[in-house]
């Protein structure tokens, strides 16, 4: 059995810094066996977690996007209908029976899996995400409930298919609408919070080693800073690599030479007109005397 | 993370580690958290495959399966110390014996439990203040009786059967402007933009292959749920026989609306009004809205009623009307608060203000400027001819 610290150790070397709480709750979620439900502003990794841990474990990452209208046909299976139409010509053609033809034609071999069936048919435990799951509508909710309680799913012409390997279920979801506490129950539960200045700046150093130590605290620094600012859409961590990868690219080596590049620059993280309105050249210059 | 408090002593009688845990999801049971048995048994596997001995991977194994909202990490940090490291105690210095003699007192520990974190109960639940609760159960002493007025409007002075028949018209033009959302997903359908291959597939093995009938899938009309919360304060007098009459239509044309009246508390109204005959029906109400006319708190009523009512009638298909003129006499963040918290269950909000119908009208109102950010719809309602005349303006909901 891994331990929560190996697993966190596992996670930084695949470039993830996660906090302890968040280890703790990835190694409970998966020794019991259940799914683990992230929540948390967007840009703070969620959906990062489950590509992290399926590299952690070498399995497979299988990937559900939820949104408005999500049905069974998309989520779980579907008949393969052209198939089945050739199916059933060729074997009219043959003079079979009624009854052969809708055998034939409802088995596996027309059968196409989508995310939550496919997960649950590998050989080996993949790591299922659901990722979103507060945009699909709560009928949905309701039945991936029934799912992840036992993993099976029943195709009526077929049968009930159970699972060859338990998926390692990782649920994201940032606050589009409550979850129902039916669900809530049955994850184990974590809050991913925007990193600190410290966490932040180990992030970068992982992903970008090549900024030099002082520039790397000063795009950290100016990035908290930036997120105290009343804005729309707060910068996320991904937005974060961006603004260093673009400063690193422009070859600049420290953000109060150039105040007119440093405003061009911004355009990767803020993402909104009225955000480029509320920080203008002056609150920025302000903000890096803040980060150094 | 390194303890804060000295750990919690428990009595060498006390049934082990499975009688603590049981008593710490009790503690937060009654701290609001939503636990049922099945956590218990979670929480003692958590336990099983961490060091639990370590305060800090206990706090953060308990943590990771009991919380299940930002609120609950919020405030399972200070539950946690309260029970397992009884900081309180140690202030007093009175740890080991103080502590033992408590827990010796009862043969089993949750009992023990029980007492101690109803103690601490109170100090871990700030929002829910304790007037408050006092008044919505209508046996506050202090608050609730200061603040209504005991005098008792009979609603049948204000609302003839004419009105509500008239109402219950408009109700149900509105209802069916609303009502008209169409879902995401596909149903079959006898008509329909696009073909349900599963069906017609099956249909045509009878016919060798051919598909001869079509079956069809189309997106089907989800009926929207109206909720209706109707202030009923002093200063909302003078309108209250419109907004009477159009919540009593609303409920007699349409079967799944619901509605509530507030003063200083809240009342659920939607059973009294679906009697059979509407005077009946609102003389019930006059029973129920005992304090009418009285002071308004609409921040509390809302946070009161999103905190209950609405996790179980309001989801992604309802539309909230509220009929008030955002005059509170209480604090009025509050209303701000509580309708963001209302928006997270995904439904639309519409608030009708008399007010607004006044020419130069502007929302100065406190509670109503709080409200603005979180109103999907603000419109002037103080006749029932404005009412009708709202029906365009639903239709864009």
């Amino acid at each position: 059995m891994q331990d929560w610290k190996s697993l966190q150790e596992a996670f930084a070397a695949k470039g993830y810094v996660a906090s302890p709480d968040l280890a703790m709750a990835l190694h409970i979620a998966g020794s019991l066996g259940r799914p683990l439900l992230l929540e948390g502003a967007a840009g703070v990794g969620k959906t990062e977690v489950a590509r992290t841990l399926a590299s952690v474990l070498d399995t497979e990452l299988i990937r559900l996007q939820c949104y408005e209208g999500l049905d069974a046909a998309q989520a779980i299976y579907e008949w393969n209908y052209q198939r089945q139409l050739l199916a059933i010509r060729a074997s009219a053609e043959d003079g079979q029976t009624g009854r052969t033809v809708e055998q034939r034609i409802f088995s596996e071999e027309f059968l196409l899996e989508r995310p939550l069936l496919h997960a649950i048919r590998r050989p080996r435990s993949p790591v299922l995400l659901i990722d979103e799951i507060d945009r699909a509508d709560e009928e949905f909710e309701a039945y991936l409930l029934e799912v992840l309680a036992d993993f099976q799913i029943t195709v009526p012409e077929l049968g009930t298919i159970t699972a060859t390997s338990r998926p390692h279920v990782i649920l994201t979801a940032n606050g589009t609408r409550d979850l129902s506490d039916a669900l809530r129950r049955r994850c184990i539960y974590s809050y991913v919070e925007y990193p600190d200045r410290q966490t932040e700046l180990e992030i970068l150093n992982r992903r970008s080693p090549g900024i030099e130590p002082h520039l790397a605290a000063q795009i950290v620094g100016f990035v908290q800073a930036l997120r105290k600012e009343d804005l729309e859409k707060v910068p996320g961590v991904a937005e974060m690599l961006d603004f260093a990868a673009a400063i690193s690219g422009l070859g600049i080596n420290d953000l109060s030479d150039d105040p007119e590049t440093l405003q061009a620059t911004l355009v990767t993280l803020l993402k909104t007109a009225a955000d480029r309105a509320a920080i203008p050249a002056e609150v920025a210059a302000r903000l890096v005397g803040k980060a150094a | 993370m390194s303890p804060r408090g000295r750990i919690t002593r428990f009595a060498g009688r006390d049934p082990g580690v499975s009688g603590r845990v049981a008593g710490f999801i009790a503690h937060l049971r009654e701290n609001g958290f939503h636990l049922g048995v099945a956590e218990t048994d979670m929480a003692l596997h958590a336990l099983s495959v961490v060091r639990a001995v370590d305060p800090a991977e206990a706090r953060m194994a308990l943590k990771s399966v009991c919380a299940g909202t930002a609120q609950d990490i919020a405030a399972f940090d200070e539950l946690f110390d309260s029970y397992w490291m009884n900081e309180g105690r140690v202030r007093q210095k009175a740890v080991p014996s103080g502590d033992g003699a408590q827990a010796r007192h009862s043969r089993n520990s949750r009992e023990a439990e029980g007492g101690r974190s109803a103690a601490s109960g109170r100090q871990h639940s700030p929002e829910e203040t304790p007037d408050g609760e006092a008044a919505s159960e209508g046996t506050g002493k202090l608050v609730a009786s200061r603040i209504q007025q005991l005098m008792k409007k009979d609603l049948r002075d204000l609302v003839s059967p004419q009105d509500i028949h008239a109402a219950e018209v408009i109700a149900r033009r509105l209802g069916a402007a609303i009502r008209d959302r169409r879902s995401r997903r596909r149903k079959a359908a006898r008509k329909g933009s696009t073909i349900d291959f599963r069906r017609t597939i099956r249909a045509s093995i009878a016919t060798g292959g051919e598909p001869v009938r079509l079956a069809h899938r189309n997106r089907p009309d989800r009926p929207v749920r109206i909720t209706v919360l109707c202030d009923v304060s002093g200063s909302m007098l003078p309108y209250a026989r419109p907004f009477l009459a159009f919540v009593a239509g609303l409920m007699r044309a349409d079967p799944a609306s619901d509605a509530y009246l507030f003063h200083t508390r809240l009342v659920r109204i939607t059973e009294a009004l679906r009697d059979d005959d509407p005077l009946r029906a609102l003389n019930r109400i006059t029973l129920l809205a005992d304090g009418f006319g009285g002071g308004s708190q609409i921040g509390r009523n809302l946070e009161q009623f999103a905190r209950s009512y609405a996790r179980r009638f309001v989801d992604g298909r309802s539309v909230v009307f509220i009929l008030s003129d955002g005059y509170d006499s209480a604090a009025p963040e509050l209303t701000g608060t509580a309708l963001a918290r209302l928006r997270r269950r995904g439904c639309r909000i519409v608030w009708l203000n008399p007010l607004k119908g006044w020419d130069g009208y502007e929302p100065v109102a406190r509670g109503m400027a709080a409200a603005l950010p979180h109103v999907d719809l603000f419109a002037a309602a103080n006749t029932l001819e404005s009412l009708a005349r709202l029906e365009p303006e639903m239709g864009t909901l």
